[in-house]
């Protein structure tokens, strides 16, 4: 290791409860006015509602749900990819929800995100070069000994061999393009990065190498990391705190111990019952979800969780639980909440 | 917080699984060259036969249109000189085939006694004038009115997209028919001789008017869906402004589709502008063109020298069929899903 990424290192194990915030997340929404049809009735789809969460600075939180669930909203709305309906996002005490202009140029090489789709999102026109250069040559940075340098460092560090940097993106694997895609993350030296589902389009053995990269780069560099998933089996080894999301709302968030062995929320165990090398899972056993997650044009009364849960009750369907701290030490949005171990 | 990121020294030996990913990157590239897309294509396309024959078509019509002033000085024979001698008493050719002889290649056409083969490479020339001024001005036209609406989208979006639509429903040949001697009367007095450029200007303007609207369409769709990627939300989250967003990630990856747009383009102006001469409203004397060649040779139709109605339509046929040829070839060469 160099002095460089042991310091970088050495700052990231200084996790102490009490910090401050690199980023703060309070009452975030977001509404997509709808249309069906031509001259059909406006609808509104509720894809993010009311959302709150915090990242330290080199914490990694995982944003954990189905499809549909609105994290990828969440997450572009954190990179000011979508500007929010409403809420408040603050980064390093600052309030950034509607930065614009300069300002925002300027924060948004702080924030950076890394996609899901690894071939849509590199430009198939573009070399290695150009592309991992981009964000430096939009930002007028000129690093120094030389942008190409600076390009071949960066595909060094993400494992791919710097000579490749003439090459074209359909010359490589999905894999590969990945890591090209995080190069270009790393290029504007970001303290937080959004990734979106980054492994979920790749095989599953590559998979385990490009979250063992980030990881690497999480503590080398001391980078915050917003991991999104649609499962809790990819998060476990990569998350120190996980949020779990359903219909645009956060249903349960604790640390990795609350989450995997002591779950609150049955929606959370049910994930947890997806995870193949989760064996024993306490009182209920393996909890097979049943269904869709409901249209997010017009969610489920009460607790939206209440269409699909095994628990649910009168009381469920009537009035919305709120996100209180249960018996686990996680916080949880259930009025039945679950208390059993599960491992 | 230190962002340096990890050198190379980051691969060496570490403690940790993680250093055995960061090992070994996956190898499957290694026969690549590096080849661009635009690269790929031009294999693709040195492969085709139609595209090779076409394509040596259309340098061989453009190389001879460009010299055609050259092989007229070689020839020694003027497209406009008449050759009154060579006539008998009716205004026919003297001789064989209308007048075939060692200084008349083609023989001289009735009436005038001008030279045919000259007034055909000559008249090739203004076709290919007349088509490339047109592409060009309505190729670019519909670019940016198509890269406007789909990348602003919202009301400017819907206004163009009305116009398009208005405009494309518009009768072409009717509003050419109507609108050329219109502005020939506008612009000049009765008798006044109008210069052959103008006329050339007035059908070029008439075709770019017609002729930017389903460039546009396709240029909208293209931007519509690429504007969407990944790569270009990268790119916003970087910081890029509008103008990089547009110039340096859409662009690039639409210059296919208009390159393609372009190449078909081309034979359709030779044909409209043929069509045009023909209905004897486009091209005016003394400017040699192709369309008012077979406009005359309609009349040796009956005669043992239809040849010369056959030369010049032809020769209109070759060149409208040798540049579709191209254009579809190029579509297929620089087709996306053949890209991958
Ligand atoms: N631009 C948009 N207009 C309308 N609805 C949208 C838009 N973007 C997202 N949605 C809807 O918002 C909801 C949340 O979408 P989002 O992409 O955030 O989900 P996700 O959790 O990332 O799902 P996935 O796992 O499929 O990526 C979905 O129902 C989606 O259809
Ligand atoms: S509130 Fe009711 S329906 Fe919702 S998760 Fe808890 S038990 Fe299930
Ligand atoms: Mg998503």
């Amino acid at each position: 290791m160099t002095d460089l990424a042991d310091s970088a290192a050495s700052t990231a194990t200084t996790t102490t409860p009490g910090r401050e915030p690199l980023l703060k997340v309070e009452g975030l929404t977001k509404h997509f006015p709808v249309r069906s049809g031509l001259w059909g009735k406006g609808s509104v789809v509720r894809a993010v509602e009311n959302v709150n969460f915090e990242v330290k600075p080199g914490e990694t939180l995982g944003l954990v749900g189905e499809s549909g669930c609105g994290k990828t909203t969440t997450g572009r709305m954190l990179v000011r990819l979508l500007e929010p309906t409403s809420g408040k996002i603050t980064f390093e005490g600052e309030d950034i929800t509607h930065t614009k202009g300069n300002r925002l140029r300027k924060l948004r090489q702080d924030i950076q995100i890394i996609f899901q789709d690894p071939y849509a999102s590199l430009n198939p026109r573009h070399t290695v070069g150009r592309i991992v250069a981009m964000p430096l040559q939009v930002n007028g940075i000129d690093p120094p000994g030389g942008v190409k340098k600076r390009v071949q460092e960066l595909l060094e560090t993400v494992g791919l061999n710097p000579e490749h940097y003439n090459r074209y993106p359909h010359e490589f694997s999905g894999g590969q393009r990945q890591r090209i895609g995080i190069a270009r993350a790393l290029a504007l030296k970001p303290k937080l990065i959004v990734a979106d589902e980054p492994v979920s389009a790749l095989d599953v053995s590559i998979q385990a190498q490009v979250v063992n990269l980030l990881r690497q780069l999480q503590r080398d560099l001391g980078l915050s990391f917003v991991f999104i998933a649609h499962d809790l089996a990819v998060v476990r080894h990569f998350c120190e705190r996980i949020a779990v999301m359903y219909l645009g709302r956060m249903v349960e968030v604790g640390t990795r111990e609350q989450i995997y062995e002591n779950p609150a929320h049955p929606y959370t165990r049910a994930l947890l019952s997806a995870v193949p090398d989760v064996t024993k899972l306490g009182g209920h056993g393996r909890i097979k979800l049943e269904g869709d997650v409901p249209s997010p044009i017009d969610p489920p009364s009460g607790c939206v969780f209440h269409t699909r849960c095994w628990k649910a009750q009168e009381k469920c369907s009537a009035e919305a639980p709120a996100l209180v701290p249960v018996q686990n030490g996680s916080i949880a949005a259930c009025h039945f909440p679950e208390s059993g171990e599960v491992v | 917080m230190s962002n340096t990121p990890a050198t190379a020294d980051s691969r060496s030996p570490g403690t940790e699984d993680t250093a055995v990913a960061v090992l070994q990157p996956e190898t499957a590239a290694k026969a690549f060259v590096g080849r661009s897309p635009g690269e790929l294509a031009w294999i693709r396309l040195k492969r085709d036969r139609t595209a090779f024959g076409s394509f040596i078509t259309v340098v061989l019509f453009i190389v001879v249109a460009l010299a055609s002033p050259l092989i007229s000085k070689l020839y020694g024979v003027t497209p406009t000189a008449g050759n009154a001698g060579l006539l008998n008493s009716e205004g026919l050719p003297i001789g064989y085939l209308g007048g075939i002889s060692a200084d008349h290649w083609l023989g001289l056409e009735a009436g005038s006694g001008r030279d045919l083969f000259m007034q055909l490479i000559f008249g090739l020339r203004t076709s290919l004038i007349i088509a490339f001024s047109a592409a060009i001005i309505s190729i670019s036209t519909g670019v940016v009115i198509g890269i406007i609406s789909g990348y602003f989208g919202g009301w400017v979006d819907q206004a163009l997209t009305w116009f398009t639509d208005f405009a494309l429903a518009f009768p072409f040949l009717v509003f050419a028919l109507a609108i050329i001697p219109i502005i020939n009367t506008a612009s000049y007095d009765v008798g006044e001789e109008v210069p052959g450029s103008f006329r050339i200007g007035v059908i070029i303007g008439v075709f770019a008017l017609f002729g930017w609207m389903t460039t546009a369409r396709l240029v909208r769709g293209q931007i519509l869906s690429l504007r969407e990627r990944e790569y270009v939300e990268a790119a916003r989250a970087a910081g890029a402004s509008s103008a990089h967003i547009l110039f340096k990630q859409l662009l690039p990856n639409i210059w296919a589709p208009i390159l393609v747009a372009f190449s078909l383009a081309l034979p359709g102006f030779i044909a409209a502008e043929a069509a045009l001469s023909f209905l004897n409203i486009g091209v005016v004397e003394p400017t040699p063109d192709l369309g008012r060649l077979v406009y005359y040779g309609r009349q040796w139709l009956g005669t043992p020298d239809w040849a010369y109605f056959l030369i010049p339509a032809s020769a209109v046929f070759i060149v409208v069929l040798a540049f579709n040829l191209l254009g579809d070839s190029l579509r297929d060469a620089l087709d996306p899903k053949s890209s991958k």
